[in-house]
This record gives C-alpha cells, sequence and structure tokens, in this order.
C-alpha cells in the first residue's frame, strides 16, 4: 500500500507485467479445463506417495533412525518423507515445464501469437511457471497432509514447508524450462529424464550424502535437489538452522538463471 | 508525403538471415485508413516484411516507424495498438473458438467482462458466432482464417497487418474473406496486406508495392501501375500443344508488346480485338483467343519477366 503511494508508476508498471504473466496462466488454465488433464495430474503425486509408503516406512522398519546433521535422531520415514516431497516438487514443475512446455512452444506453437501481442519472452516464461506451481502447490499440499496425518512432521512446519516447495517447483520449473528451449526432437528429453531419477536417486534422498566418499559428496552438494531436500529436511523435522538461507539462495538464483535463459532463447527462437 | 502523416514509415529497411538477404532496402511509407498491399511472388520477403512491422522480428538495417514509435525499441507498446493475421493461423488448438479471442484479449490487458463481449461480436462479424463453443480443429480452412482476423481485431487495432489473409482458400471463402476486409476498410481501419493474387490486390488495396526478391520495384495504385506498365487490354492467344519459340518474329508488330510464355502469347494493345483481327490477318489460326483488361499480373510480368503464381 505504501509503495503504492510512493511509487505509483513503477508499481502500475509491474503490476502491468504481473498481469501480463497472469495472462499466460490463464490461458493454460482455459486449456486445462477441456484437456484430461486432471488425470495427468492425479497420477503426478501418487507417485512420490508409493515411494514413501514402500521405501520410508516399510524400509525404514529395516533401517532403524537415522541422524540430522545437528546430530538429532529422527525415524527412516521422518528422514526419507521431505526428500520425496522435494522430489515430488521438482517432478511436478519439470512435467510442465519440460514436455508441455516444449509441446507448445515447437509443436503447437502457442507462443507465437502469444508474442504478436504485447506480451514480453519473460511474461511467457513467468506465467508458465506460475502455472507449473499452481499444479506443484497442489502436488505438495497433498503430500504435506499425508506426512502430518502420519505424524512425519507437525502441521505446523508442514504450513512452513509448502510455500518453500513452491520455491523448490519455481527453481526446477524455470531450469526445466531454459532446458527445454535447446532440446532439437522429443528423444532429447531422455537426457533430462535420466538426470531427473539420477537426482532422485542421489540428492541425499535416501541416505544423508556424507554416507558417500567425499567426490561423490561433493558432486552432490553441487546439484540443486540436494538444495531442495535439505531445506525441507531441515523445515519438516522441525531444525532449521542458518545454512538453510544458503540453500533458499542456491534456489532462488537457480530460478533466476533458469527464467533468463528460457526467455533469452525463446526471443532467438521466436523473433527472428 | 510528410513523415507524420504515415502511420507506417519504413526507411532503407533490411533484413537478412545470416548472410541472405531477405529484405533489401526498401523505403515504405502507409497513410491511415488507406489499404495498402505488397504484392510479390513467393519468396519475395514479404512476410519477413510485415513480421518487422509487427515488431516479431528485429531489423538487420535502416529505421522502422510505427505510429510514431521506433520498432526497435518501443516494440509492446507498438504490438498493442496492432492487429496480426499471420500467414500461418497459429490459432490455439486446445481452446475453443471464443477462448481463442477472450484469452488473446487478456494479452491486451482487456478486462474479462469487456473481453467477453468484444469477442462476441468478433464472431457475428465473422459469420461464427454459431461455432463459438466448438473446438478450433474441425473448423475449415476460411473459418480458421475468419477466426484468425477476429483475434486480430480484439484489441480494436489502429492498423491491421494481414500476410496472404485468402491463400489456400477455395473461391467462395475468399470472397467471404475479401467481403470482411473490405468493410473494415470502410469503418476507417488501416490495412497492411500481403498477397501473390494480383485480383486480390486490384480489389483491395489503395497503393500498393509490387515486391520482387527483397526490393520493391514499383509503387502506386493499381490503376497507375497498370497505366504505367502495361496496356488498357491484353490478347491472349494460344496454338495448342505447338511450340511458340518462333511467334515472336510471327507477331511482330502487333499491338504495343509480345509476350511469349511457355503455354501462351501475350500481345499488349489498347485493343484487343483490332490485334486479334491482325493475328487471324497474318494467317495464323490460334487454338484459342482471348482478350481481357491489363492486371497487375501484367505489370508483375512487365518488371520481373516472370509470373506471381507459378
Ligand atoms: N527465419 C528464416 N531463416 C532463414 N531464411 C528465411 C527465414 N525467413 C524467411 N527466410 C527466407 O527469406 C526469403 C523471403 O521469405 P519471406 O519473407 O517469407 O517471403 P514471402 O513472404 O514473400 O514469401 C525466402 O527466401 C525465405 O526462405
Ligand atoms: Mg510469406
Amino acid at each position: 500500500m505504501v509503495t503504492t503511494l510512493i511509487f505509483p508508476r513503477a508499481m502500475s508498471r509491474l503490476d502491468h507485467r504481473a498481469s501480463g504473466a497472469l495472462s499466460v496462466t490463464a490461458r493454460n488454465l482455459a486449456a486445462a479445463r477441456h484437456a484430461a488433464y486432471w488425470w495427468v495430474l492425479l497420477s503426478g503425486f501418487v507417485e512420490p506417495l508409493l515411494y514413501l509408503l514402500s521405501i520410508g516406512v516399510g524400509v525404514g522398519r529395516l533401517v532403524g533412525d537415522i541422524a540430522l546433521p545437528d546430530g538429532r535422531l529422527v525415524t527412516y520415514a521422518q528422514f526419507v518423507a521431505p526428500a520425496m516431497l522435494a522430489a515430488s516438487a521438482m517432478n511436478g514443475a519439470l512435467a510442465e515445464t519440460t514436455m508441455n512446455f516444449y509441446g507448445k512452444l515447437k509443436f503447437m506453437r502457442i507462443y507465437d501469437a502469444t508474442l504478436a501481442t504485447p506480451i514480453t519472452p519473460m511474461q511467457v516464461s513467468v506465467g508458465e511457471l506460475i502455472w507449473a506451481m499452481c499444479r506443484g502447490g497442489v502436488y505438495s499440499a497433498v503430500f504435506l497432509v499425508v506426512m502430518a496425518a502420519l505424524d512425519l512432521t507437525t502441521w505446523g512446519w508442514a504450513l512452513v514447508a509448502l510455500p518453500v516447495t513452491l520455491l523448490v517447483g519455481f527453481a526446477f520449473g524455470a531450469l526445466g524450462m531454459g532446458l527445454s528451449t535447446l532440446l532439437r526432437s522429443w528423444q532429447d528429453f531422455d537426457y533430462i529424464n535420466v538426470t531427473q531419477f539420477g537426482l532422485f536417486l542421489f540428492s541425499g534422498t535416501f541416505s544423508p550424502p556424507s554416507d558417500f566418499p567425499v567426490p561423490l559428496q561433493i558432486l552432490i552438494e553441487v546439484t540443486p535437489l540436494y538444495h531442495g531436500v535439505a531445506l525441507l529436511r531441515a523445515i519438516t523435522t522441525g531444525s532449521p538452522d542458518w545454512t538453510v538461507l544458503w540453500h533458499v539462495a542456491y534456489l532462488v538464483a537457480l530460478a533466476v538463471a533458469g527464467l533468463t535463459m528460457a526467455s533469452r532463447r525463446m526471443g532467438v527462437l521466436l523473433l527472428k | 508525403m510528410a513523415e507524420d502523416e504515415a502511420l507506417i514509415a519504413a526507411t532503407a529497411l533490411v533484413k537478412q538471415f545470416g548472410d541472405f538477404t531477405a529484405v533489401d532496402g526498401i523505403d515504405v511509407r502507409v497513410r491511415a485508413g488507406e489499404a495498402f498491399g505488397f504484392l510479390g511472388p513467393n519468396g519475395a520477403g514479404k512476410s519477413s516484411t510485415m513480421r518487422m512491422i509487427g515488431c516479431v522480428s528485429r531489423p538487420t538495417g535502416g529505421a522502422l516507424r510505427i505510429l510514431g514509435l521506433d520498432a526497435a525499441k518501443d516494440g509492446a507498446a507498438i504490438r498493442a495498438r496492432l492487429g496480426v493475421c499471420p500467414q500461418q493461423d497459429s490459432l490455439d488448438l486446445e481452446l475453443t473458438v471464443l477462448e481463442n479471442l477472450t484469452v488473446y484479449a487478456r494479452y491486451f490487458n482487456i478486462p474479462r467482462k469487456v473481453a467477453r463481449a468484444r469477442a462476441m461480436e468478433l464472431l457475428d462479424f465473422v459469420q461464427l458466432a454459431d461455432r463459438a463453443g466448438d473446438k478450433v480443429e474441425p473448423l475449415s480452412g476460411g473459418m480458421k482464417r475468419r477466426l484468425t482476423i477476429a483475434r486480430a481485431l480484439v484489441n480494436e487495432p489502429e492498423i491491421v497487418l494481414l500476410d496472404e489473409p485468402t491463400t489456400g482458400l477455395d473461391p467462395q471463402a475468399r470472397h467471404l474473406v475479401w467481403e470482411r476486409l473490405f468493410r473494415l476498410k470502410q469503418r476507417g481501419v488501416t490495412l497492411v496486406l500481403t498477397t501473390h493474387y494480383m485480383d486480390e490486390a486490384e480489389q483491395l488495396c489503395d497503393r500498393l508495392v509490387v515486391m520482387d526478391a527483397g526490393r520493391i520495384v514499383a509503387e502506386g495504385s493499381p490503376r497507375e501501375l497498370i497505366d504505367r506498365h502495361s496496356t488498357r487490354e491484353v490478347l491472349e492467344v494460344r496454338f495448342g500443344n505447338d511450340p511458340l519459340d518462333g511467334f515472336a518474329d510471327k507477331l511482330d508488330g502487333i499491338g504495343e508488346r509480345v509476350e511469349v510464355l511457355p503455354d501462351r502469347i501475350l500481345v499488349y494493345t489498347g485493343d484487343g480485338d483490332a490485334a486479334a483481327a491482325q493475328v487471324h490477318g497474318r494467317g495464323l489460326t490460334p487454338s484459342s483467343v482471348l482478350v481481357r483488361r491489363g492486371s497487375l499480373e501484367d505489370v508483375f510480368l512487365q518488371l520481373t519477366g516472370r509470373t506471381l503464381v507459378d
């Protein structure tokens, strides 16, 4: 409110930009209302839930408790659940911003028409990401309800975790969108899928990175899902410390880099 | 024409793709309220020019001012005031006919209610109101084209760009599109269109430029161009399947000029019937004889030595 009074022009420009991005989001909402999209959406969060139950709860019986970085002991299910949450945020965002985005960019050529209006490539990217967040947000919310119900976190920390899952999704969505602009054909998605699965297995998801040899450990700690997992684990286990700031900064930087790349490349591809 | 009268002012405009020059230094002025055409064969550089005017393609060289703004700097502000009907329809196949308009309207920050009312009005205008709730895919080519035109009008643009509005449509569908475009023109909307159909250019354009290989080879109203570069009438004679090589000499002196094409011979003349009589007078017996008015096709042939549509 105060900012609106002091910087009316700057605010109205920001407002204008945001509403441009939201109009791109609105296009997707309109399209989703027709498609058999809701089934696709449903299948997206069943997978991490199955992992949580089979590995977290099932395998957890065999594994016993695990020590957090601060030394506190948690059950294996409590350890694995936030990692599944982060992976689900990643998968949800990537599903929207890789395959679907690529299809709209190269196959359906939706943005050719969009960019003939005042909408800019950056607004298209942000609008698509907001859409991906709507989808990822639903996944995360449901997953957090299950976690709280199974006593894998408290309702309070679950509430804190929800916006953080959006940040994780935003960062991965932006990255995926940026990479998608580089792909030449549908076959290239295999690279993304393999990478995604590798991240899912090794980002401190099923065991702490310190269990691995040092070189691998360093590799893990520079990849993005690790930061999402560590951040969400600190929150859902109720033990955040100053390192969460580093993880947040990493994810914000990734989001900005991905968005910049996506909009630049979209300009190169479509505004020839 | 004074600079400030022109809605579109291109000066020495160039577009290159790598080291290929698609638009090679063209000068164009489009005035408010006129229907302006780019006539030329495939590959002439019409679409490249239109995309630069639509601010979705950066000029490689020259100056381009649209609605008093610089195309290189104020793209978004210019696009807000343009309506664009690109060569490929680019409709959203995941949306309904109506949604294609309402969703597009949101890109111009048009309030939802206004967008809906305007969309219904426009569907009426392009005679698609009964298809409002349908998917786009099953529409005929002509219907898709009309929907694209409606979409281009959703922001009440000051200039409408139409890249080959009727290419690929059957005659009936073409006439329907022409008729709608003519109404727009009557309302005072500035139309800029490209075409490789000379009849389309003659019907719709107040003024046009003839483009070939990235350059403008002539400029004027259709009538002026025909008067300047063709004759009032043209006599077309055919001689069945006979080779036509030797006929230039045999017809020499008839009319103002004789042009031998692979399948027919054109005699440019003020009086076609008199020329036909002369042909017969020389003892020649064409398999068919046709007298028609001079057209933009003849202008193009005269200027470039080639036909528009091959
Ligand atoms: N994006 C592009 N990259 C490379 N060449 C292009 C591109 N767009 C058009 N061209 C070339 O530029 C020339 C002019 O094309 P265009 O402007 O589409 O002509 P027209 O619309 O008159 O048929 C053609 O030779 C075409 O192949
Ligand atoms: Mg073209």
